[in-house]
């Protein structure tokens, strides 16, 4: 019976011996696992956050910088709070949320540090830095965060915000991560890679308790970061603000363009709102704030609203109808009043004049020539192969396709097309009496103000655009994007434009358009009131000025405001004032403009 | 065989190579585990442990010579009193005693000399034990010597564990391997088996289940076994125990249980349980060892137990740096150096003549195997966090005198097994 029991015992230790070999053989030959996180326990990542770009005006002021600031973080393995109420209350927080918080990070690691409190400001740090000390575990990481200095641009601009869980599975290039800041919307976003710069990686080794041992193989994997780079906007800082100053309180667009370049030189939505409510710690609640806003101020009116254009449609009729050759410049019409409503006097009109008296009977019966030019004795088919043609000069005009602007998200207005009609009526069932509605800019098209703007642009150069742009220098390069640096021709003769323009310049003279009129500087424009079934009608206006060598061409809409010679185009013609002549003689318009009593 | 008296032709010195190579790997882990690179650092130094541990090891060659040159016969002889003075030490060690993390067992002579009776308190009760049971009518059967052998084992232990060092107080359970040697029926060890598979088991699983596990079983092994009233009986009578342990575990745990000794079971299971506590322990001592790989990273080129990030590197996790530093490769070295220096104890004592000596060398195996067992298996997730020295390889005088002398008397012992008449 001994032996037996010696043997078992024997048995058991080699069992042992065994049993621990072969435990040894899996953790240590089999997986991997563990020299990874043994890789994982000592190195710790350093980001080394570059600075986003800095975004400057034309004129080389400073819209966008970045301010300080800073974000705690936390190292739950080496956290020991003797008073945890005391931390609570110097940082502002309840027990709650602490312990909430605690968990969250304590669950994501022990030994790795994660942000504990996000974005104290520059002073909120002076007042606890000192204190820091004795709450071991929590150190400070300095960040920035986005500062406006102007307060104006709100939505050109752009805001940054944590990236979200979408964003970051559509990031194929894995350049972003949990917690990352990333440009949302307007120029931030467009211009988010230009902006971002690249973040830099520090590997370093550090023990058990954080503290530094070296670097990691010499350093060798490690990563400068690059700071993002400077944009120089288009934007006129002064006309912006002074445009600002005077859409205040109001609802609706301005964009003016520099015609020979397309460069934006000012873009207003109102209402608007200060962009320093959606930088830093404030984020959220503005956020709300704003989104429940019934104003909705977050949209970009200039390049999202969606008009009629109304009157300012019949200078694009008019051109045409010359190049197509079915209306010559000194043609006389007679328009009386009998087939669309007008306010205009019934009589004998050339183009001239029927855009200085904004004619509706004539651009009905010019818009007739257009649609039916005689291609086919049936009307409906006439009347598809004319509002296909008529469809194809509108688009040059950049109408009904989405601007190439560097802004997100633009709208491309609508015009219709033979497939539309096509649906409503059903084919071949529709004629020029359904869609005659287009000549006069009502009906079915829309457009949005940067449209509109861009439609100035191109009668002011004769028949070309640049295409609207809001960066005209990308870091050093000084350029804008290459896009940007490209003619785009609309497909009508400059020749064509010449009653055009003297129609419009009427308009400002002697027409619709006075309040705009400039003693010094030949200005050309063209008013709109655009119908609007759910109240007032909306006040609308574009111009240029000068008309030899366009400096500025503009778009204002004013929604609810009535007709388009009061609040569009004495708002239009003062920031042309202050853009052309440096400063604003007419102080009552400034005033009326100001007090906003449009309809009286 | 001739008579040799010449002591060095009759040691064996296969234990002895062993013991020198556990000792030096030891050392020289012990002074990876401290050591700081570009720190300019000697492994003599003696305020390093390395340089401590060096004169350590070199005062064991006194203490071989001193044991080598004691007549043989003299350690059975004053068994019981090395075992009186120890006992005598234990209850001083309670009242005097320093307190080092938590637990009184340290005398502390000085400012240098500590000495922690509850080493030598291993040694001394295999003595004891071994000349008790070596008694020529001693038998486990009779209540008249498993109450006295059963008290000698578990008086040490009681007093250890109220220190408390719990550590240490398990070890004696080790003398149930010599208990089973010398013919204790197996099912002590089976039941008590069974208590600690109920005990742990209270701690993950509600006790309503187990007593309906036990009943299930009860019931099923009444159905197998033989219908006698005698059978029958003894099966009802170990479920209602069973289940009476089981109610009581219990109390076992909330009054005399501590939260830790609790947590280090359960980080056992799942160490995510006490990320920062004893699942931290259990976490850290893998990656360390895991990371060695097969070969390992090179000596003095561990990171996990240089940074810290494993505790106690030096003393109860310093198979955490040769796991680390040497791979599977030294690790599987050394668990074969641990086994085959305890068969061959085991070996050396099944050729004594003197049941005394034989007794005595189970008693030596049993401590070495539990001391390696529960220490390596802790390291590497298949023991609790308990902390006790790895024998001849941990930083400690305590530790390495204690287990030196453990292993020397029986070489002595071993060398003159010739020496002996049966009687």
């Amino acid at each position: 019976m001994n032996d037996q029991r010696i043997i078992i015992i024997r048995l058991a230790i080699v069992l042992i011996g065994l049993i621990f070999i072969i435990k040894l053989f899996s953790i240590q030959v089999l997986s991997d696992n563990y020299e990874r996180a043994a890789e994982g326990n000592i190195l710790q990542r350093i980001i080394e956050y570059p600075y986003r770009g800095l975004i400057y005006d034309r004129k080389g002021e400073l819209l966008v910088v970045n301010n300080p600031m800073y974000d705690l973080m936390v190292v739950p393995k080496e956290v020991e709070l003797k008073d945890t109420m005391e931390f609570c209350n110097l940082f502002g927080i309840d027990k709650e949320t602490f312990i909430l918080k605690y968990e969250e990070t304590k669950n994501y690691s022990v030994i790795k540090p994660s942000v504990f409190i996000k974005q104290i400001s520059n002073e909120d740090f002076a007042k606890i830095q000192d204190k820091l000390i004795e709450f071991k575990g929590f150190y400070i990481s300095a960040r920035s965060v986005r500062d406006y200095p102007h307060t104006s641009l709100a939505n050109a601009l752009g805001y940054v915000g944590e990236i979200n869980k979408s964003q970051l599975d559509r990031d194929t290039t894995d350049f972003y991560r949990m917690g990352d800041y990333i440009g949302i919307s307007g120029i931030e976003s467009t211009y988010e890679i230009e902006l971002r710069g690249k973040r830099g990686v520090k590997w370093k080794m550090v023990n058990v308790r954080g503290i530094e041992k070296g670097s990691f193989k010499n350093g060798q994997n490690d990563t400068l970061s690059v700071p993002g780079n400077d944009l120089i906007s288009t934007i006129d800082l002064d006309i912006q603000q002074y445009a600002e100053k005077l859409l205040d309180g109001k609802v609706g667009s301005l964009v003016a363009l520099e015609p020979s370049s397309g460069e934006i030189l000012s873009i207003v939505s109102a209402p608007f709102y200060d962009p320093n409510m959606l930088s830093g710690r404030n984020f959220s609640k503005s956020f709300k704030q704003l989104s429940s806003d019934t104003l909705v101020p977050l949209f970009n009116r200039p390049i999202m609203a969606m008009y009629p254009p109304g009157s300012m449609f019949k200078v694009i009729q008019s051109l045409i109808a010359l190049q197509e050759k079915v209306l010559k410049p000194n043609e006389l019409i007679y328009s009386d009043g009998t087939l669309i409503g007008d306010l205009a006097p019934i009589g004998y009109y050339d183009v001239r004049e029927a855009i200085q008296y904004s004619s509706n009977n004539y651009f009905y019966r010019v818009f007739r020539r257009i649609i039916n030019q005689g291609k086919d004795p049936n009307p409906y088919i006439e009347a598809r192969i004319g509002l296909a043609k008529w469809r194809e000069y509108v688009t040059k005009f950049g109408l009904g396709v989405t601007p190439q602007v560097d802004l997100p998200n633009p709208k491309s207005g609508y015009v219709p097309t033979v497939e539309y009609y096509d649906r409503i009526y059903g084919q071949n069932r529709w004629k020029f009496s359904n869609i005659y509605s287009l000549c006069i800019g009502q009906g079915e098209t829309l457009v949005t103000p940067l449209q509109m703007a861009n439609l100035v642009a191109i009668i002011a150069n004769r028949g070309y655009y640049y295409h609207p742009h809001i960066i005209k220098s990308i870091g050093d390069s000084g350029l804008p994007d290459s896009i940007y640096q490209m003619k785009n021709y609309v497909g009508i003769d400059s020749i064509h434009f010449i009653p055009v323009l003297e129609g419009m310049e009427d308009v400002i003279r002697a027409g619709s358009g006075r309040r705009a009129y400039l003693p010094d500087i030949a200005v050309v424009g063209k008013t709109s009131t655009v119908e609007n079934p759910h109240g007032p009608d909306h006040s609308g206006f574009i111009a240029f000025a000068p008309k030899e060598e366009p400096k500025i061409a503009i778009a204002v809409y004013v929604e609810n405001s009535g007709w388009g010679g009061r609040a569009a185009a004495s708002i239009a013609s003062l920031v042309m004032e202050k853009y052309l002549s440096g400063e604003v003689k007419r102080k009552w318009l400034e005033d009326y403009v100001i007090k906003g009593e449009f309809l009286y | 065989m001739t008579r040799d008296s010449n002591i060095i032709n009759n040691l064996d010195w296969l234990i002895i190579l062993i013991y020198g190579i556990l000792v030096l790997t030891g050392w020289l882990n012990i002074y990876a585990s401290v050591y700081e690179e570009g720190a300019g650092m000697n492994i003599f130094d003696v305020s390093l442990n390395s340089g401590k541990q060096f004169i350590w090891i070199a005062s064991t060659i006194v203490i071989f010579i001193v044991i080598m040159s004691i007549d043989f016969k003299f350690y059975e002889s004053i068994s019981y009193i090395i075992y009186g003075l120890i006992i005598t030490m234990l209850l001083l060690v309670l009242i005097f005693g320093s307190k080092v993390s938590g637990a009184r067992s340290w005398f502390e002579i000085g400012s240098i000399l500590k000495i922690q009776p509850s080493e030598f308190a291993k040694f001394a009760t295999a003595l004891a034990v071994a000349k008790f049971i070596s008694q020529p009518n001693f038998r486990f059967g009779r209540i008249t010597y498993l109450i006295p052998v059963s008290a000698m084992v578990i008086g040490p232990m009681l007093l250890i564990f109220l220190q408390p060092d719990p550590g240490t107080a398990l070890i004696f359970t080790s003398f149930i391997v010599v208990f089973y040697r010398e013919g204790l029926t197996p099912y002590v060890i089976i039941i008590g088996f069974i208590l600690v598979l109920i005990f742990i088991l209270t701690l993950f699983i509600d006790q309503l289940y187990i007593i309906l596990g036990v009943g299930l079983f009860t019931a099923i092994a009444i159905g197998f076994a033989e219908k006698t009233f005698k059978k029958i009986a003894g099966i009802l009578s170990i479920a209602v125990i069973t289940i009476a342990i089981t109610l009581s575990v219990d109390y076992f745990q909330t009054n005399i249980l501590k939260p830790h000794h609790q947590t280090r079971l359960k980080v056992l299971i799942n160490p995510n349980s006490d990320p920062l506590g004893d699942g931290w322990n259990v976490t850290q001592s893998k990656i360390a060892i895991g990371s060695g790989r097969m070969w390992g990273k090179g000596f003095l080129q561990g990171t996990q137990t240089k940074f810290d990030f494993v505790p106690e590197q030096s003393t109860d996790f310093i198979f955490c740096t040769l796991g680390e530093e040497q791979g599977w490769a030294g690790t599987s070295f050394v668990i074969l150096l641990f086994i085959i220096l305890i068969m061959r104890i085991l070996y050396i004592a099944e050729r004594q003549k003197s049941r005394f000596s034989r007794i005595y060398g189970y008693g030596v195996a049993s401590i070495i195997l539990f001391h390696f067992m529960i220490n390596v298996g802790m390291t590497i997730g298949l023991f609790p966090v308990i902390g006790i020295p790895l024998p001849f390889f941990s930083y400690g005088g305590s530790s390495l005198w204690a287990f030196s002398i453990l292993l020397f008397i029986l070489l002595k012992l071993d060398a003159h097994r010739m020496q002996i008449l049966i009687r």
